[in-house]
């Protein structure tokens, strides 16, 4: 796992059933772009998170493939309906292999 | 590389002073409130003490819509993540005495007004003393662990943590008394032209705020934001790493990160800002 | 930030001492490629797509950007001034009802950034965005 790697999610406590909520993602992660090299002059590796999904009570809401031109901490910001009460799940997927996941719960009325 | 990269610097300093009247742009009108809650003050009457500056502004004023925006909603201002992070060593034991920092200050809100008021002097030491000095003489002091590097990610992660429980509180830094011949050395600093470019503090940011330097649109060089996450180099940055850059850019010697000369400069720097709300951490370009 | 004219002649000679000779390396064509990849050679046209990004960017390494793609199961971004001009690719799930999206980019000069969407029918849409990318001042 790469060092320091940290999500943040927002989502809304409740919602109506039906509503469309706004959702924001941040993960703090160098994205390493590949394109950059070393005080030596050798090439720095790429390492980068490649794919962020959000999905709700198993249904999908956004699947980002993400390439070294997304900036460091990487944000996204989408919206959702909530048809009922349920977790949202968010998941990143690091270059070394690494998943990171994080669930939010939404109390819908 | 570095040839390119000096012609460059070289241009920029020498733009901003030959052109800098044509492209007078000002700070804009724009106001802060952060999570639609912390009301920030951006513009005040400067101080009784400035002789050259009627009123100052912070240098959120002087960037882009899109930049200001990033600082208005801590979820989209990057630096809450590095503030999470230092929440989590607030309260992690460390040390030969087995405290962490909660076990004196219980929650960090109990700190609220002490960014205002830094740097400070300090009776006991006999010195004024940045947040950073007082947060190490505590690792060592109340502690017993080892000190954060001055500028690292710990102690600015710390700072910014420190400085978020203060935001929408008036900079107040006391200037006079004890403190006063340590300001007076940073009133000094702040008026002396350094390196080969000779450039003074007060070149750019007294003389020039609001017009360009090459494409960067010059503040006043108020501290009132930091730690502020630049979108330039996309982390935490200190005063002292600030200044550093600053000095570095006119082609001088820079002085050490926490050293006398830039706690002087610090010391003096906010208290051109005495009036604007304490902003840290906040987002800059 | 107002850019005037003599601003403007500042800031390419500025440009140019930075990149040594002033070339222009070619690498819209790059991403033309990859656009022409995804689409199998279709015709693009326009239509609600948006693309949403500042004229001028403070920092080239944060650039703010939002997509609005009604309609669209998919938009591929590119960025056709970087070294590898992909973006990100954002495919829409059934529980998305706006089909927007915004997040943050790196651009590592002025140049375009361009949204390609495949929409439900198969068909595909376009829409473009020029950023300029400055050089910061002194920067420290």
């Amino acid at each position: 796992m790469a060092s320091g790697v940290k999500p943040r999610v927002k989502v809304p406590k409740s919602a109506a059933a039906g509503e469309t909520i706004t959702i924001k993602t941040l993960i703090s992660h160098k994205m390493e772009s590949g394109q950059r090299k070393d005080d030596d002059g050798n090439p720095i590796p790429r390492s980068i998170i490649n794919r962020f999904t959000c999905d709700f009570n198993g249904e999908n809401v956004i699947d980002i493939t993400l390439e070294p031109a997304i900036s460091t901490n990487p944000y996204f910001q989408f919206d959702s309906v909530v048809p009922e009460s349920g977790e949202f799940t968010f998941t990143w997927y690091d270059d070394d292999g690494s998943v990171y996941e994080e669930k939010k719960a939404i109390e819908v009325s | 590389m570095s040839y390119n990269k000096k012609l460059t610097i070289g241009l920029a300093c020498a733009s901003a002073l030959g052109f800098g009247v044509a492209a007078w742009a000002g700070p804009d009108e724009d106001n802060l409130v952060i999570n639609g809650e912390i009301e920030i003050v951006t513009e005040a009457a400067a101080p009784e003490h400035m002789e050259y500056v009627d009123t100052i502004y912070s240098g959120w004023r002087f960037r882009s819509d899109e930049t200001q925006a990033v600082q208005a909603d801590d979820f989209d201002n990057p630096s809450m993540i590095f503030v999470e992070t230092a929440m989590e060593v607030w309260d992690t034991v460390e040390g030969t005495e087995g405290k962490s920092c909660s076990s004196c200050h219980n929650d960090v809100e109990s700190l609220r007004g002490v960014r205002a008021v830094y740097p400070k002097w300090n009776e006991k030491a006999g010195e004024v003393r940045t947040l950073e000095h007082q947060i190490n003489d505590c690792r060592e002091n109340q502690m017993g662990a080892e000190k954060w590097k001055y500028t690292g990610g710990d102690m600015v992660n710390m700072v910014s943590l420190i400085s978020m429980v203060s935001r929408g509180m008036p900079m107040n830094v006391a200037i006079d008394g004890p403190a006063q011949s340590t300001w007076e050395q940073g009133k000094e600093l702040y008026y002396t032209r350094f390196g080969q470019l000779e450039l003074s503090c007060a070149n750019c940011h007294e003389d020039n705020y609001g017009n360009m330097i090459r494409a960067d649109h010059l503040s006043q060089g108020q501290i009132n934001g930091f730690p502020t996450y630049r979108l330039k180099n996309t982390k935490l940055n200190s005063v002292h790493a600030r200044f550093k850059g600053c000095v570095r850019d006119t082609r001088a010697h820079t002085f050490k990160p926490g050293g006398p000369e830039f706690t002087a400069l610090e010391l003096y720097v906010a208290s051109r800002g005495n009036g604007l709300s304490v902003e840290g951490p906040s987002v800059r370009n | 930030m107002a850019l005037t004219r003599r601003n403007m002649i500042v800031l390419s000679s500025a440009a140019l001492a930075a990149t040594g000779l002033g070339a222009m390396p070619a690498f819209a064509s790059l991403a033309e490629d990859e656009i022409a990849k995804l689409t199998g050679g279709a015709d693009v046209g326009s239509g609600e797509l948006s693309l949403t990004a500042p004229e001028i960017a403070e920092n080239g390494n944060t650039v703010p950007i939002e997509v609005s793609a009604p309609g669209a199961v998919m938009v591929a971004l590119f960025a056709d001034g970087n070294p590898t001009p992909a973006v990100a690719t954002i495919k829409f799930g059934k529980l998305n009802p706006t089909h927007v999206a915004s997040t943050r980019i790196r651009l590592a000069k002025t140049q375009n950034v361009i949204a390609v969407a495949q929409m439900e029918d198969g068909s595909f849409q376009r829409a473009q965005a020029e950023v300029k990318v400055t050089i910061g001042g002194c920067g420290g």
